[in-house]
């Protein structure tokens, strides 16, 4: 089985956003894997387990982003792909899905895994618009993955009800929590993922047109939520409280 | 003249309530707000649809849409989309949204911005805010060309006044929907009552204070007695208090009710992403020292336990008198 997971190196999620200039400001942050591709990451390393082939982990981003596939190898992915964007100043889900689906074309994938979501840009369009341009079928916010040959059962997360349905391989999934829980990488994971094949790719060693990563969506303004003043907590007898509570909800805040 | 496409979207037979704020989106946008109903049996929807503020409906009916499925209603919106050529397209940022919004935007080759909360401006003018980091930072976002396409959060824009005494055409366009890769075999519905976490005007969140599955009752009560639902902490969800769909946070769901009560929640920088926007938030904990006082609108500390029924029984009240 011949297995991709796409990755996205995000902001830890302990961090406090700091905007400077209108820019998210990522001096001395930590970043890490965004979590939802931690569950991708784990379940193609499963399903490799018990199926056999191998786990490619590709992302898109600067040299910085070594460090999250060196993790992902170290959790037991067998190689990493880093395509590097250095080069444009912009890049838009549009853009990033043009950019795996080149990557992706001629590789044979049977099984493409993503998280559903990336904590930071939060749009969870990448996923599927990679195998919309691939052609193939995907299924989103998936907590369970089953597969038999070509015939794959899913149930997936649907607002909170679970829908289960069936479909086959060639896939695109994207994780929800609760899909498994993924493994830390284990001291000999990390020795090993050292000497793991992490190839390095800039744009220009693929076929993509500057029409392909044109930027569609453009950021105008980002900037900090207003901050919330103090609350007031309530005093005096717990019975009290409440019914103040309660009084305030009606009359001041006016939701009840 | 621009026109505007919006997807109204039913579940259990009723429109929800984003498809009438996404015709109030639509209205932003452009002149002419064109209702989409895509599914086995629709047509009856179309007239709520015209009263919240749609020019006129197409549906586009077919047993092969009676479950949503990615290719099937990405069939039916593409050829409403080829026949109506819309300058901006609005969905809203529900599951059948997320799944499908950039499938459609993929195969019309153009720009999606998703999760919209707000929109600045009017038709080419306007400027979409959204929130990036969990709702820890918005942006303000444009397309630079084309069609406009977003899906809204629901909960965030609000509704046109219905009025019933409105009219307009309804139509049905014809769509041979075919080759679902996708089959849907069950749907188990998990939700509290049928009130959907993303879309309750009142939320009541539990977080470990909770201490098991069984102190999630006087909650779920809580929320019972207010009409909202019943949210979680990741804290509580991995010491599986509860399920993980009732995960409010950087990881899980992100919520705007009108009143967010978390109970037992320490207020964890991961929990406060996905609420901190809540319009009011109370917070109901032992600790005076918690985190979660300091977005809280109204605190009370004390044991969640005692507070809970108190509250319950308080609201009954408010309710007979009211």
């Amino acid at each position: 089985m011949n297995i991709f997971v796409l990755v996205k190196r995000t902001f830890d999620t302990e961090e406090k956003i700091v905007v400077n200039g209108g820019q998210i400001d990522e001096g001395g942050a930590e970043f890490i894997i965004n979590p939802y591709d931690e569950y991708a990451i784990e379940e193609a390393i499963q399903v490799r387990d018990a199926q056999g082939g191998s786990v490619t982990v590709v992302t898109i981003g600067d040299e910085e982003a070594e460090k999250q596939l060196r993790t992902a190898l170290a959790m037991g992915a067998d190689s990493a792909v880093l395509i590097n964007s250095e080069d444009l100043d912009d890049l838009d889900q549009f853009g990033a899905a043009h950019i795996l689906a080149e990557y992706l074309k001629d590789k044979d994938a049977d099984l493409i895994l993503a998280g559903n979501v990336a904590i930071d840009g939060g749009s969870g369009q990448v996923g599927p618009r990679v195998a919309d341009l691939l052609g193939i079928n995907y299924v989103t916010t998936i907590t369970n993955l089953d597969i038999n040959g070509s015939d794959v059962t899913i149930v997936r997360d649907v607002e909170g009800d679970s829908e289960t349905l069936t479909t086959s391989l060639p896939l695109l999934v994207t994780a929800q929590q609760g899909l498994n829980e993924p493994r830390y990488p284990s001291l000999p994971g990390i020795m090993k993922a050292k000497k793991k094949p992490l190839e390095e790719l800039e744009l220009d060693d693929l076929d993509i047109d500057e029409d392909d990563v044109e930027v569609k969506v453009e950021t105008v303004e980002i900037y900090l939520p207003p901050q919330k003043a103090a609350g007031r907590v309530l005093q005096g007898e717990l019975q009290d409280q409440v019914k103040e509570l309660v009084q305030l909800l009606h009359s001041e805040a006016k939701v009840i | 003249m621009s026109k505007v496409l919006v997807l109204g979207e039913a579940r259990e037979g009723a429109l929800r309530n984003v498809s009438f704020e996404a015709i109030a989106a639509g209205k932003k946008l452009g002149d002419e707000v064109v209702g989409l109903l895509v599914g086995d049996a629709v047509a009856s929807l179309a007239n709520e649809l015209i009263a919240y503020g749609a020019d006129r409906v197409i549906t586009v009916e077919h047993p092969n849409l009676a479950h949503y499925t990615s290719d099937g209603y990405s069939q039916a919106v593409l050829a409403v989309v080829e026949q109506e050529s819309p300058d901006a397209i609005v969905f809203g940022h529900t599951a059948v949204g997320k799944d499908l919004s950039p499938k459609v935007a993929s195969r019309l080759q153009i720009g999606l911005v998703s999760d919209v909360t707000a929109i600045e401006g009017e038709g080419d003018d306007a400027v979409f805010i959204r929130p990036i980091y969990s709702g820890k930072a918005f942006e303000k976002v444009k397309i630079s060309e084309g069609t406009v396409f977003v899906s809204i959060r629901p909960n965030n824009i609000a509704p046109l006044a219905k009025d019933a005494g409105r009219s307009g055409d309804v139509s049905s366009v014809s769509v041979d929907v075919q080759n679902l890769r996708s089959i849907i075999k069950e749907v188990v519905r998990k939700s509290t009552d049928g009130v959907d976490l993303s879309e309750a005007k009142v939320v009541v969140a539990g977080g470990r204070g909770v201490k098991s599955e069984e102190g999630f009752e006087p909650l779920k009560e809580l929320a019972n007695v207010l009409g909202g639902a019943v949210g979680a902490s990741r804290g509580a969800c991995d010491a599986e208090y509860c399920d993980y769909s009732l995960q409010i946070g950087q990881t899980g769901k992100v919520v705007t009710p009108d009143l967010y009560i978390a109970a037992g929640i320490s207020g964890a920088i991961q929990h406060l992403a996905g609420m901190s926007n809540s319009k009011v938030i109370v917070a109901i904990n032992k600790d005076p020292e918690a985190n979660i006082f300091k977005v809280a609108d109204y605190g009370i500390v004390g044991d969640l336990f005692e507070v809970v029924p108190l509250l319950i029984e308080e609201f009954k009240a408010l309710k007979v008198n009211a």
